[in-house]
């Protein structure tokens, strides 16, 4: 029988010392140290958007020098999307996937331990580079966190080819991840669980796994493309040899886009887990969400080029792209009617995961609407390279998937480790998280309307005032979250006693456990009927 | 337990062998992008590239009855040590009527070097009725230490080309070749060293 189960008879109990966080192969441990790990990067990145921000306060050069700030904006970007978001909805799957499916661990237990540990590895190399920078010695990648060609070929500095290994690394570690999330999905089960009854959550995860699986490997690709022009005389993206470096483009962007969409599936489910539990009502429209999650990964393989409208495409190809695009937002406007309708007449009740589910739902949707104005090909020759673009993903990303995973941890960490956290301080990160979130990406919309360009450390004197006032919200946003840090603490060193369902609304297989949950999960596992 | 057994489907080798043949195929798919973007520009003639050498055996039909005037542009690749123009900046032209204008490079620097002239046309739809007999950027190019040259370019517009179009705009933008030897890299004249002035 299965090898993983058998394993895990011999050893109930948990190996000690850091043995068992390097050789770790159970689950929780290790969602443990991808949460941790993406929580530490949260800090880091964001310290670095406080810079790029306190530059930006007033117009003129302030604290940094331009070469500087080329840098701070393409690392804060990178250590965001591959250190942040993506290790997090990792950890999320490792804790959450085998409670939900009735499973004791993940399928492959040995190859999580390896996925995580070279995350460490690929940020150390990233990170180093930019210690180097502050050290005077040559400086970090300063080519944006989209590293178009030729600047980061051609015109890239010598941690370029540190960038190149670290994101092969990181994409090792992301397919591997993905192929485990995937072989847990299909075999690990529990007896009566049909594909059409597992939590969306595991739905979300397993598209987006293939998602994963679709475009990592073109990420590889292309960053293999630029160590060889860089380094071997090849011409992928070198007009002078017969390249063109608008196919750089293209090939990331048919990486690119899906990406955008692998960040935010597992927030779907994340979403769809917590507002039924909160409404006291069974989530509305369970299959048209699996087909709606569905339809976004495949349109999301053929709208890439939306990234690219200005680039001299024939007017056949903006408006291709613009259509595909659009039709995007029908999936994704069913899946926020369905959230709605399923709060509609429920019994609901607002705590901290709760608050954070509904300003999603609200701010996403948002951030999808300024999508919607990005996508009218026309349109687009204003606003891209924008502050509109930043206000645009930033909804998108920052108040949709960082959201998310706030709401996630707030609504497990009480499974995860036997308490209830602070409630009275869950709410108060909230509402601080929240408002200055908005005072933060909010003016960024007028501005970018304006004109200010978007990567560029000095603005023109009429854009003051809303930089400053995103300053201002950039600086709360940030230390509001050393409030969710300490919450984090303090729940996990003790505090109230959680009951094993948690929350009264509460449904699931995960919510059957005893909290905190056992270290191995489902060692029998349960029958679903 | 032995009820999960029965369950299972595929065992993992098999989903982690099928799953790392589309890791494989993806990552050959992200390199076929490049030909592949190359076929997709030849055939619909977008982004303005221009296609190779036209060999005609019967002398195209002239269409006496049209004029398109053709603007010629010239550029440098930022660290180029050339001088670099057409003779002329345009010149009108009867589809179909074979026509040979001349550009003229000069290498003002110090050094023997090679450059590659790269072509595009404008607007792009325009490029596959643009069709080239005879041009300088088929081959590499080498200019001695002050040599000046003169490199003429023969082309015919397709009298198939859109009643739409009467304006097409030819730019050519001569690169530094990648063959020229190491010392010319180690002399300031790639676009690396760019870099070290920061
Ligand atoms: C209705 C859905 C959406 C539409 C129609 C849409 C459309 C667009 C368009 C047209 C652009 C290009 C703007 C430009 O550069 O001029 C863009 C940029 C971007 N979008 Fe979206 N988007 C949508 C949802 C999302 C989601 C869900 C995410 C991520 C969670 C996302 C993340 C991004 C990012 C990161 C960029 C900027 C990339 C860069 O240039 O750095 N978008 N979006
Ligand atoms: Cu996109």
């Amino acid at each position: 029988m299965n090898a993983v189960v058998e394993e895990h008879h011999d050893h109930d109990h948990k190996p000690t010392g850091i043995g068992r966080w390097l050789f770790s192969t159970n689950h929780k441990d290790i969602g443990s140290m991808y949460l941790w790990f993406a929580f530490t990067m949260f800090f880091i990145g964001g310290a670095l958007a406080l810079l790029i921000r306190a530059e930006l306060f007033q117009p003129g050069m302030q604290i940094v020098e331009p070469e500087f700030f080329n840098q701070l904006t393409t690392l804060h970007g990178l250590i965001m999307v591959f250190g942040v978001i993506m290790p997090a909805f990792v950890g999320l799957a490792n804790w959450q996937l085998p409670m939900m499916i009735g499973a004791p661990d993940m399928a492959l237990p040995r190859m999580n331990n390896w996925s995580f540990w070279l995350l460490p590895g690929a940020f150390g190399l990233l990170l180093a580079s930019l210690v180097m920078s502050l050290m005077g010695l040559g400086s970090a990648p300063n080519f944006g966190w989209t590293f178009y060609a030729p600047l980061s070929t051609t015109y890239g500095p010598d941690s370029t080819d540190y960038f190149i290994f670290s994101v092969h690394l990181m994409g090792i570690s992301s397919v591997m991840g993905a192929i485990n999330v995937i072989a847990t999905i299909m075999n690990l089960r529990a007896p009566g669980m049909t594909y059409m009854k597992m939590p969306i959550f595991v739905w979300t995860w397993f598209i987006t796994a293939y998602l994963l699986i679709a475009v990592m490997p073109v990420l590889a690709g292309v960053v293999t493309m630029m160590l060889t022009d860089r380094n071997f005389g090849t011409s992928f993206f070198d007009a002078a040899g017969g390249g063109d470096p608008v196919m750089f483009q293209h090939v990331f962007w048919f990486f690119g886009h899906p990406e955008v969409y692998i960040m935010i599936l597992p927030a779907f489910g994340i979403i769809s887990s917590i507002v039924p539990t909160f409404s006291r009502k069974p989530l509305f429209g369970y299959s048209s969400m699996v087909y709606a999650t569905a339809s976004i990964a495949f349109l999301s393989f053929i709208v890439w080029a939306h990234h690219m409208f200005t680039t001299g495409m024939p007017v056949a190809g903006e408006l291709f792209f613009m259509y595909s695009t659009m039709l995007i937002a029908i999936p994704t406007g069913v899946k926020v009617f369905n959230w709605i309708s399923t709060m509609w007449r429920g019994a609901l009740t607002f705590e901290t995961p709760m608050l954070f589910a509904i300003a999603f739902i609200f701010l996403f949707t948002m951030g999808g609407f300024t999508g919607l104005m990005l996508c009218i090909a026309p349109a687009d020759f204003q606003y891209h390279d924008t502050y509109f673009v930043v206000a645009h993903f930033h909804y998108v990303l920052v108040t949709g998937a960082a959201f998310s995973i706030m709401a996630a941890v707030y609504f497990w960490l009480p499974k995860w480790t036997g308490n209830m956290y602070d409630e009275k301080l869950g709410k108060l990160h909230f509402w601080l998280t929240c408002i200055s979130a908005n005072v933060l990406f909010f003016p960024m919309h007028f501005i970018g309307l304006a004109g200010m360009p978007r990567r560029i450390p000095d603005y023109a004197l009429q854009f003051a005032e809303f930089n400053q006032i995103a300053s201002v919200g950039a600086f709360v946003f940030g230390f509001s979250q050393l409030i969710f840090l300490y919450v984090v603490i303090k729940c996990v060193r003790g505090g109230e006693k959680a009951t094993d369902k948690v929350w009264e609304g509460a449904h699931g297989l995960e919510f059957d456990l005893p909290s905190p949950a056992p270290f191995h999960s489902y060692t029998t596992p349960p029958v679903v009927k | 337990m032995s009820v999960q057994t029965k369950k299972q489907t595929t065992d993992n080798p098999k989903i982690i062998g099928r799953l790392l043949l589309v890791v494989v195929a993806m990552f050959g798919f992200g390199f076929a992008l490049v030909p592949l973007y190359d076929v997709f520009c030849d055939v619909t003639g977008l982004n303005g590239k221009t296609g190779d050498k036209v060999n005609f055996e019967t002398a195209p039909t002239v269409d006496e009855s049209r004029l398109v005037k053709i603007t010629f542009l010239a550029s440098l690749n930022e660290s180029m040590p050339w001088e670099f123009k057409p003779q002329q900046n345009f010149i009108e032209v009867h589809p179909g009527k074979p026509t040979t204008i001349n550009y003229i490079a000069k290498n003002i620097s110090s050094k023997s070097i090679v450059g590659n002239a790269v072509p595009s046309v404008s607007p792009g739809l325009a490029a596959a009725y643009f069709q080239k007999t005879e041009c300088f950027c088929f081959t590499q190019q080498e200019l001695k230490a002050g040599e000046e040259k003169i490199m003429p370019v023969t082309f015919i517009v397709d009298s198939e080309l859109s009643d739409e179009i009467n304006e097409i705009a030819l730019s050519y933008t001569f690169f530094i070749s990648k063959q020229n030897n190491e010392d010319l890299a180690d002399n300031n004249l790639t676009a690396k060293s760019i870099n070290t002035f920061k």
